[in-house]
């Protein structure tokens, strides 16, 4: 099987996405508080300010000699108040500095009595936010323009701000570090489907070619389509093979018969010697040939019914005594003792009667075919709480040192078999059989010498139910002797 | 660039310590060292502030010398000096006393290169200050401080000082009551009038600095000030420049009543208490600050932040209190007295500094003074 080229994992790419978006959102709530804080407090300090700078301005009044003003001390420490600040303010006749620093800056616009002008500028260092307000006075009867300007620094509204904004980036940092889990939480419920798809798809068996029908969201539908139309086509084009190999394996069979009942008769017609041996081993070809069919055609219909699916309840037992019987003849003829130990009970597996009919026949069939005369073949079955475990036990040739799994391989067949008609599918069927029922199948070679096929199948789970309340193995108490 | 303006032996120093501290290797250097002297040279024969007192305190061989502008008397400051240089005997200070205007003046406009300033007048401080005329100070000196006794990080009190009522014993003959608050005060002059009369002294606001901010304070805090301002106006009170003058004048017996007297000056000397008695006004004392700042030319200000650190720790402080009569910057003193008001240290001070502002009080207390 070979694997898709790997691109990222979609679990790091979702995360790695969600955790930059919650990132961007703790830089943008960040920036946010601490605008929204500058410009809040920037507004209200202002307003104090102005305030301020107003009530001076009211305060100066035509004197004898020119301006008066007395500046108001709790006005200076008020706007002082906040962090310490700094004060400084200037007050112009025209444009001439009356009192105050002569060099603080001037607004850019005039402004008027009721509105002051807000400005921003750096002096002696600092940076200064500055008011300015006008006002009309008349002076030795010539009215004139009295401008007042007063600065504040803003340093204590400038750690504020930086603290409430701190405070937010804390908070978005938070957020941040409570996404990482969240997303990791999200990522893995939005791939659990996916997830779950590939859990089906991993636990069908090889044969199983029925359409997906496992529940997916809306955009794994168009996946799932695809996937389904490639398994329908797969699905046509295995059967109308199987179909075509069926057809050839019957429409071969029937002409084999005629031949070999034209040779028979030709047998027994001859007198030559040489020619009868020719006949004998034309006779012998004709029934390798037809065998072959016939396995072909019991290969088509395992892998038919395999991919059917079709379970029932079967009882184990019941099959193996009548397919011992079916054998007994054949077995006779070789001199060959069938045994077969089975529980007393039911032994019901759950799986299709044919598949296991054509495993356990094959198997019979086969200890029978490699066995010498006068032997035994024992078949035994068991039951463990769970598996039902059928033997098949002969005093044949073996495996002469042949890997189990090779035999398993279609047409292959062991070396020591020239002199026996087969065509190599048999021990395929069985495989094939029992891997479509979730059963296992293994040959293994006796220590005295023939063979062991062993075959595993799941109980039915009544059987399951019943073996447990009996707690332990089902015991093998009846002898079954031919 | 080297400031080498003051006394003679001050204005030496700085220039050789140059040369000691870095010899000639190349010819930029001896350029610099040139225009150093240069620059020592035109800076010696003009100084436009005047300075009242100096003295040196400590080995004039020291490592390090600092220079100190301060307002206060070489003769009350002596025990913390000596104390420091017993404490720091790598450091001798330079100890110049002139008079707060002209200490503005010298770091204002002069840029005299002081390490430390420290004066009375906490208006012109606070205009230091608020004008950038300050450095932020060393690390450890404003922690612990009371907020009411530091403004920002360039200025620290050092000592706080009542401005209290002095009234002589035999202005109560007859069993009068020792006034106890400015309402007292009011009575005792009305009732009085003629014995009072041409003996009451205060100071000229005009001249000084501290009477000027005492007076101002007395006009915030309450409106009888400007009831006693009448009535004293009314009996020909004498205006003085400074503390000193005013007790002298009480010890004479030339005056019977002197207000707004800095307290710490009164205290120290016994003899007079048979004569005069100390009264704080219960309604409220006016309590200035003395504030130290290190101005932005300053050569030293690691050393002059050590000398600010000694005098405000628990030694400096107790020196303070003991040898110069200073009291305390402790907030319990406030529990203990609290009639008392510190000046509050904060630009509130600039306001009743502007030009105008002053002209107008003091033309409502000329008004108060001249009472036909």
């Amino acid at each position: 099987m070979t694997t898709a080229r790997i691109a990222p994992s979609l679990r790091r790419r979702l995360v790695i996405r969600l955790l930059a978006i919650a990132g961007i959102l703790a830089v943008i709530l960040f920036v946010a508080v601490r605008f929204s804080a500058e410009t809040a407090s920037e507004t209200t300090l202002d307003a104090v300010l102005g305030v301020a700078t107003a009530s001076i301005a009211d305060d100066l009044r035509s004197g004898e000699s020119g301006a008066r003003v007395s500046l108001p001390p709790e006005t200076f420490s008020m706007l002082a108040a906040m962090g310490e600040e700094r004060v400084f303010y200037r007050i112009l006749i025209g444009e001439t500095t009356l009192t105050g620093y002569a060099d603080l800056p001037l607004p850019r616009d005039t402004p008027t009595a009721v509105a002051p002008v807000f400005y921003s500028r750096t002096y002696r260092e600092a940076d200064l936010r500055l008011a300015a307000v006008s006002r009309n006075l008349i002076i030795d009867g010539l009215p004139v323009t009295a401008l007042v300007i007063v600065g504040q620094t803003r340093e204590g509204q400038r750690v504020i701000a930086q603290h409430l904004a701190n405070r937010a980036a804390l908070l978005g940092l938070l957020v941040f570090l409570l996404a990482i889990p969240a997303s990791l939480v999200a990522a893995t419920s939005l791939l659990r489907p996916l997830d779950r798809l590939a859990e089906a798809m991993t636990r069908r068996g090889p044969r199983d070619l029925r359409p997906v029908r496992h529940p997916v969201p809306e955009e794994l539908a168009p996946l799932i389509g695809a996937l389904n139309s490639f398994i329908a086509r797969l699905k046509s084009t295995l059967a109308q093979t199987e179909t075509f190999i069926a057809e050839a394996a019957h429409h071969i069979r029937t002409p084999l018969a005629t031949l070999r009942s034209e040779v028979e008769l030709a047998l027994r017609l001859a007198k030559d010697e040489p020619m009868r041996q020719r006949l004998r081993r034309l006779l012998r070809t004709v029934d390798e040939g037809s065998r072959s069919a016939g396995q072909l055609l019991d290969h088509a219909t395992v892998l038919y019914r395999a991919e059917q699916q079709a379970f029932a309840r079967v009882d184990l037992g019941q099959l193996a005594r009548g397919l011992v019987d079916r054998y007994r003849t054949t077995a006779d003829l070789k001199d060959i003792r069938l045994h077969l130990d089975k529980p007393a009970g039911l032994l019901v597996v759950s799986g299709d009667a044919v598949l296991l009919e054509a495993a356990l026949r094959n198997l019979i069939d086969n200890a029978i075919k490699y066995s010498s005369e006068e032997s035994d073949i024992h078949i035994t079955l068991s039951a463990t709480a769970e598996i039902a475990t059928f033997r098949c036990l002969d005093q044949g040739r073996g495996l002469d040192g042949a890997v189990a799994d090779d035999l398993r391989v279609r047409f292959q067949r062991g070396s020591n078999v020239e002199d026996v008609v087969g065509s190599g599918l048999g021990l395929t069927i069985v495989a094939e059989a029992v891997e479509a029922m979730g059963g296992s199948f293994r040959l293994e070679a006796r220590p005295s010498g023939g063979t062991a096929a062993i075959l595993s199948l799941p109980l039915a789970p009544a059987e399951l139910r019943t073996s447990d309340q009996t707690s332990g193995p089902v015991a093998l108490t009846a002898q079954d002797t031919p | 660039m080297t400031h080498c303006s003051g006394q003679a032996e001050v204005r030496r120093w700085p220039c050789q310590h140059q040369l000691e501290q870095r010899p000639p290797t190349g010819r930029f250097i001896r350029l610099l060292l040139l225009l150093l002297v240069a620059a020592c040279l035109p800076g010696s024969p003009t100084r436009a502030f005047e300075i009242e007192a100096e003295r040196l305190f400590g080995n004039p061989g020291a490592a390090t010398r600092i220079r100190v502008l301060s307002t206060t008397d070489i003769a009350v400051f002596a025990p913390v000096l000596d104390g420091f240089i017993a404490a720091r005997p790598d450091i001798a200070v330079s100890y110049v006393v002139a008079s707060s205007q002209e200490v503005f003046t010298a770091i204002d406009r002069e840029k005299a290169s002081f390490d430390v300033v420290i004066s009375s007048a906490m208006d012109l401080q606070m205009k230091l200050a608020n004008d950038g005329r300050a450095r932020p100070l060393p690390d450890g000196i404003l922690a612990g401080r009371p907020a009411w006794a530091r403004w920002r990080d360039t200025l620290v009190a050092v000592a706080q000082e009542p401005a209290v009522l002095l009234i002589a014993r035999e202005a109560l003959d007859g069993g009068l009551p020792v006034p106890r608050s400015r309402r007292d005060v009011i009575a005792l002059l009305r009732d009085h009038a003629d014995r009072f009369r041409g003996r009451i002294g205060t100071y000229d606001p005009k001249v000084s600095g501290a009477g000027y901010l005492f007076a101002t304070q007395d006009a915030r805090l309450s409106e009888t000030f400007w009831r006693l301002a009448e009535v004293m106006g009314r009996l020909d009170t004498k205006l003085y420049c400074c503390s000193a003058n005013m007790i002298e004048a009480m010890l004479s017996g030339e005056l019977l009543l002197a207000y707004n007297v800095l307290g710490s000056y009164s205290r120290k000397d016994d003899l007079y208490r048979d004569k005069i008695i100390l009264v704080e006004p219960e309604d409220f004392t006016v309590t200035l600050l003395r504030t130290a700042l290190i101005p932005q030319e300053a050569q030293r200000p690691a050393e002059g932040g050590a000398f600010l650190a000694y005098l405000l720790s628990p030694a400096g402080q107790s020196l303070v209190l003991e040898a110069a009569g200073l009291p305390l910057i402790d907030p319990r003193v406030y529990a203990e007295k609290p009639h008392l008001r510190p000046i509050r240290l904060d630009p509130g001070l600039l306001a009743q500094l502007d030009s105008l502002t002053r002209q107008g009080f003091l033309d409502e207390w000329q008004a108060a003074m001249d009472q036909p």
